[in-house]
């Protein structure tokens, strides 16, 4: 084939088909955020315009291009300019990097350090947050954009961390690749409950979703780093949040949940049971893949309507003193794992032996965590009936 | 074809309150009784009592007005160390034209006492604030709406005014039509004092000032706090109030009694009817009269369900702040439901002004007791849900336990009422201490909590309304007495409209009571009611004429937010937040 | 076109080489350490997209990664912490820009002399480390045909594990000792950064904590003895 058609062409008809899907999930994600916290919340979300509201998806960014673009007199212009725009590049170009379905169809494209590529750039998306809340000349919104721009460095580092035990087992840095192993062997999120889970927590912080939304808590900080902003470059930052919550999803599924393969030990739907399938096969993979993101999707929502916020220190404790100390541990005892129980082959299937004993201590972690978490606080203090006021 | 009923003539042997006599409360001899006590053990010279009151009341010399105050404190039989209200009263005709009044409650012995201090134009009087620290902003409220200086007063500056306001609003001589012309530059510079614990801390990152508020998503009102930060900790602190100030003891002067009830319902504007009961006890105790027993059991029924909804909206916010958003909808609600009561009763929600003087507006729906009853049934299931969700929630209880808090001492001496003086755990609630419309025949408990922090103010909250539910069971129980809900008194309750049309007494009546409104005997009136942050009083000067001569308001906010910039000092901004939720500080109230 | 597809590489390093010659120029030429920052972050970027082009993935992802991902966000972290709106006006050379332009011409000519094409060229790849490391995987991958699960470790990440390789067989002590250093600075930076305890903090802090504080005062006297 002609490399033009190769290497430009056909990635950039694919990337647009990809972008243009992406768009569209993250726009109605603002619609079913919106309904799905109304559920829980016992009230009713969105529901006027069109058949339940679903019509809100257009009118939000008719809305958004219609408001005045208000820059204010002492904003550092060029700053305050690019503020918005630049979460949005990396955010966009992450998209050519994750295998939808299976490739190369399905994939914009496909290169053996995808994962660090896609690490290195979603961690550029803080930009956008520092610049535009240092631009905008509002004390609030610089002490959003500063605590922004701690939380996503802290939170990088458990980010990363986590990842390392799933490379470990894969051996790859390669998307596809891990996806592969897992549909051979069995889900990441077994044998890696603890990576996991800090990759899971990290991904929320990243994202300054609630319960880490410190860089724009309304009641504290008015609107954060985006105080100042309106229009469609208020807009933009909505887009990169919720293309950057999609991309963590993305990677979520990819990494730990087997990506768009629905299989175990090699058997059931793998990538060369759904390429025997032809096109359909590759379309059910993708359907399968946005499922599972979906689901991620949900839980950010479910977090949402759940739990209080955070404080800064508390915040920067849970980051530094148990988070990255949990993901080392983890490194090292996966580490050991990897080394110490190869695996075995039995009658020509794969025994995961590393993996059961490592599935099985983290299992346990969690069980241990969970009890000491739960257990009732000694200080708390306890209500006092007083019958008369003269008694006491 | 309509038949008109004639309707037989009852005259009206009752008593006739009139201008013509001074007010004599009904129970003075034990007031009087119990001041004399009182003069006998304190044995102070500059103290010399005034008998007649509705409270144990002294008239203080000028000079003397700390020396009292600080005896009065810390007798060892008395300790009186709570500072109620400190307010002022103008007499233009006198010789010593102002009465500045200090209320103070003894905790040891569930006992009030009232102290005056005539004051005389260019006087100044010294300041109490070294004795009670709650004493420094009411001062300033009389410095401000009297033109009283306070000697010694360390920050006497116009408190609910503006700057650059003229005249004190309060004086009989100040014209409420004037109008001025105030801009924003004229307001005070705030520059928060640095805490002392961190004035020797030397710290490399530059020291910001923030202005949270007057409009911050974080105050729920206009209220103003000015932050001095050093990264994110809070060294020094300053509120600001007055954003929301309507004038509401001038307006309630050129009003007649009745119309005061609307303004009421705008202090608290979350429990709105408390207000009106308090005001309405108030002028029906000026008055000697008491509303029929119907109207007295729906009052007190309407201020608890008006208590839960204040704490429903107060934990639900506080809640919001702290980023929990779905408790708010839990807790809000019940809310709608208790204000679809009171719609059904008379119309309206928020601001419903359902109460007179003398009983109700009209009576209540035959369907009150059920529908009440199943209010009481659904409103525990809300409370628990928001309990599951939050009580052992560990980035919750991070976020509330041993923040902002405040030792019993110091809330005491602030003039902290309600539940944020409970959370210290101290014992003191109105509807104990000095039970009314038949608190003291209900079986309720009155929680407190131990710590004084936000957590504790969070439980004493929901504990409180738990106990309200409790009341409400037995008031329904108990079931509404039969009768009406209006005294049957023409002086102050209008006669029924078929009465008016076909008898002349009672157009008569009717006429007088329009064109004169209700006119209490002359003298002054102080009463106090639970609300839902603590102790809300009225004092009420009559002069005999249609309109209340003075109309005092002591909003339990004012008392609470003083301490506030204390309070959060040496916190972070996101605990500031959550304290300020928990307090429920209400605008309306706070500003009056 | 053949020739188009052929030289593409070579338009694109020109495009960004100049881009990012030029953003270093102008990260020492703005005023605003906002704006330097911002264009220290974008020669970062280019010089991760010059790694790319020398298939150097890894190194250019860990690049934007480690550098424009974290460090220019503490950078700018610190910049905005000091408040730089208002500038003084300042010359902008400072009185040793003679004796500056000359060390760094200098140093030019160094480079020029010293990188010059054929120097670092593999003129014999299998002379070169690198390439030896890329050969012992190639047979490797050669011996064992990529099935899954037959080997942990696949040898996909030709470029990582070179780096992997090198830096912990050949550059052992020098990454050990650099990282030691690293962490002996990052210590000195907490101790002296750390402040002195408030009034407050004092009563409220636990023993072990006071006495950390107390062998810190004892360290910082005895660095400014």
């Amino acid at each position: 084939m002609n490399p033009w058609m190769l290497y430009l062409v056909w990635p950039l008809i694919k990337f647009l088909i990809a972008f243009v899907i992406v768009q569209v999930i993250v726009a109605a994600m603002n619609w079913i955020e919106r309904r799905v916290l109304g559920l829980i919340q016992a009230r009713l979300g969105p529901n006027r315009v069109g058949p339940w509201g679903l019509l809100q998806i257009v009118a939000d960014p008719i809305k958004f291009l219609l408001k005045e673009d208000i820059v204010p007199s002492s904003a550092e212009k060029i700053a305050y300019f690019l503020g918005p725009m630049l979460p949005l590049v990396p955010a966009f170009i992450v998209f050519c990097l994750i295998p939808f379905g299976p490739p190369p169809t399905f994939a914009v494209t496909h290169t053996n350090v995808g994962l660090l590529l896609i690490l290195a750039l979603t961690s550029t998306g803080v930009y956008g947050i520092i610049l535009g809340g240092w631009a905008s000349n509002n004390k609030y919104s610089l002490m959003g954009g500063l605590r922004s721009a701690a939380q996503m460095v802290s939170y990088e580092v458990p980010f990363g961390l986590s990842i390392v035990g799933v490379l470990m087992l894969c051996g790859s840095l390669d998307l596809v690749h891990i996806i592969n192993y897992q549909a051979h062997h069995v889900w990441n999120v077994f044998p890696q409950l603890i990576a996991a889970f800090i990759f899971f927590v990290s991904m929320n912080a990243e994202n300054n979703r609630t319960p880490f939304d410190l860089p724009e808590a309304e009641s504290e900080l008015v609107a954060g780093y985006h105080t100042e902003y309106s229009a469609m470059k208020f807009a933009f930052f909505m887009l990169a949040e919720y293309s950057a919550m999609l991309v963590n999803c993305c990677l979520m599924v990819s990494l730990f949940l087997g990506g768009w393969t629905l299989a175990i030990g090699g058997y059931g739907l793998t990538t060369a049971t759904l390429k025997s399938m032809g096109f359909m096969g590759g379309l059910l993979g993708t359907v399968i893949f946005v499922v599972k993101v979906m689901t991620f999707m949900m839980i950010y929502i479910w977090f949402r309507a759940t739990f209080p916020r955070f404080r800064f220190d508390q915040l920067m404790d849970l980051g530094w003193k148990w988070m990255i100390p949990l993901a080392l541990i983890n490194i090292f005892v996966t580490g050991i794992v990897v080394l110490a129980a190869p695996e075995m082959i039995i009658n020509g299937s794969v025994v995961p032996v590393g993996e059961t004993i490592l599935a099985v201590a983290g299992a346990a972690t969690v069980a241990l965590t969970l009890f000491l978490i739960m257990k009732p606080r000694a200080h708390a203090p306890k209500v006092i009936h007083a019958s008369r006021v003269s008694e006491a | 074809m309509s038949t008109l009923t004639k309707f037989s003539a009852i005259p009206y042997t009752g008593p006739a309150p009139t201008n013509r006599n001074p007010y004599i409360p009904s129970d003075v001899a034990v007031h009087d009784a119990r001041g004399a006590a009182l003069a006998e053990k304190l044995q102070h010279a500059a103290m010399q009592q005034e008998t007649g009151q509705d409270l144990p009341t002294f008239i203080v010399e000028k000079s003397a007005i700390v020396n009292v105050l600080t005896v009065l404190r810390d007798h060892p039989e008395l300790r009186f160390t709570m500072p109620l209200d400190c307010w002022g009263v103008d007499y233009p005709r006198r010789e010593k034209r102002f009465d500045v009044l200090y209320q103070l409650y003894s905790l040891q012995n569930n006992e009030r006492v009232r102290l005056k201090v005539m004051v005389g134009e260019d006087e100044s009087i010294d300041s109490g604030i070294n004795v009670f620290k709650g004493l420094d902003w009411f001062e300033r409220e009389v410095w401000d709406m009297f033109g009283i200086r306070f000697d010694g007063h360390p920050n006497l500056r116009r408190i609910l005014t503006h700057e650059a306001f003229q005249g004190h609003p309060l004086r009989k001589d100040y014209d409420p039509a004037q109008r001025w012309l105030l801009t924003e530059k004229d307001v005070a510079q705030l520059t928060p004092v640095i805490d002392d614990r961190f004035k020797d801390v030397d710290t490399d990152f530059e020291r910001v000032t923030l202005n949270l508020g007057p409009s911050h998503p974080a105050t729920h009102g206009t209220l103003r706090i000015v932050v001095t930060l050093d990264g994110e900790t809070i060294i020094g602190a300053d509120q600001e109030i007055g954003y929301l100030h309507r004038c509401f003891e001038k307006m309630s002067e050129t009003h007649t009694y009745q119309q005061v009830i609307p303004f009421t319902d705008r202090l608290n504007y979350c429990s709105a009817i408390i207000n009106n009961v308090g005001y309405c006890l108030t002028v029906e105790k000026l008055l000697g009269i008491e509303a029929p027993a119907r109207a007295q059991h729906v009052r007190l029924m309407l201020s608890e369900f008006m208590r839960i909804a204040d704490h429903l909206v107060c934990i639900g916010t506080n809640l919001v702040d702290m980023g929990a958003l779905t408790n708010f909808w839990y807790l809000f609600q019940p809310r709608e439901e208790i204000y679809g009561l009171i719609e059904a009763c008379c119309g309206a929600r928020l601001l419903p002004s359902y109460l007179r003087i003398g009983g109700l507006a009209v009576d209540v729906p035959t369907d009150f007791l059920q529908n009440a009853q199943r209010l009481v049934d659904m409103i525990p299931k809300y409370i628990d849900d928001v309990e599951k969700l939050v009580d052992r929630n560990k980035v919750f209880l991070d976020r509330v336990v041993g923040v902002a808090p405040i030792s019993p001492e110091d809330a005491i001496a602030y003039g902290f009422t309600g539940p944020c003086l409970r959370a210290c755990g101290v014992p003191f609630d109105v509807r104990k201490s000095n039970p009314y419309i038949g608190y003291e025949t209900y079986d309720f408990d009155v929680p407190i909590a131990e710590g004084g922090d936000t957590y504790a103010r969070y439980l004493v909250r929901m504990e409180e309304m738990r106990q309200s539910l409790r009341i409400l069971q037995q008031a329904i129980d108990r079931g509404l007495p039969e009768g009406p809900v209006m005294v049957d008194n023409p002086y102050v309750a209008l006669p029924p409209k078929e009465k008016v049309y076909n008898e002349m007494e009672s157009l008569i009546y009717h006429f007088k009571l329009i064109m004169h409104g209700i006119q209490p005997p002359v003298g002054e009136a102080y009463f106090q009611v639970e609300g839902g942050n603590g102790e809300l009083g009225f004092h009420v000067v009559s002069d005999g004429t249609k309109n209340p001569y003075r109309v005092r308001v002591r909003p339990p906010c004012f008392a609470i937010y003083q301490a506030f910039g204390k309070m959060i000092t040496g916190q972070t901004i996101p605990d500031a937040v959550a304290a300020l939720g928990s307090l429920n500080i209400i605008a309306g109230e706070l500003d009056h | 076109m053949e020739q188009l597809t052929a030289s593409m590489p070579l338009i694109v390093f020109v495009m960004i080489g100049t881009v990012a010659v030029a953003s270093s120029i102008l990260v020492v030429a703005m005023r605003n350490p906002v704006h330097s920052a911002l264009f220290l972050l974008l020669t970062f970027l280019c010089v991760a997209v010059l790694f790319v082009m020398q298939k150097a993935e890894f190194v250019g992802a860990v690049q934007v990664l480690v550098y424009a991902g974290g460090i220019m966000v503490l950078f700018l972290f610190v910049v905005m912490l000091i408040n730089v709106r208002h500038l003084p006006d300042e010359r902008v050379l400072s009185n040793f820009w003679k004796g500056g332009f000359l060390v760094g011409l200098a140093v030019f000519a160094l480079f020029v002399t010293m990188v010059r094409p054929g120097v670092y060229h593999d003129e014999n790849p299998n002379k070169s480390k690198l390439s030896t490391v890329r050969d012992r995987v190639a047979i490797n991958s050669t011996k064992n045909p990529g099935r899954l699960g037959h080997k942990r470790i696949t040898r996909h990440n030709v470029n990582s594990e070179a780096v992997a390789n090198a830096l912990y067989t050949d550059y052992l002590v020098p990454f050990e000792v650099a990282s030691l250093f690293l962490l002996v600075a990052m210590i000195g930076a907490i101790v002296i950064g750390k402040r002195e305890l408030s009034a407050v903090e004092e009563e409220t802090a636990p023993d072990y904590m006071l006495a950390r504080v107390e062998t810190e005062r004892e360290i910082k006297e005895a660095m400014s003895a």
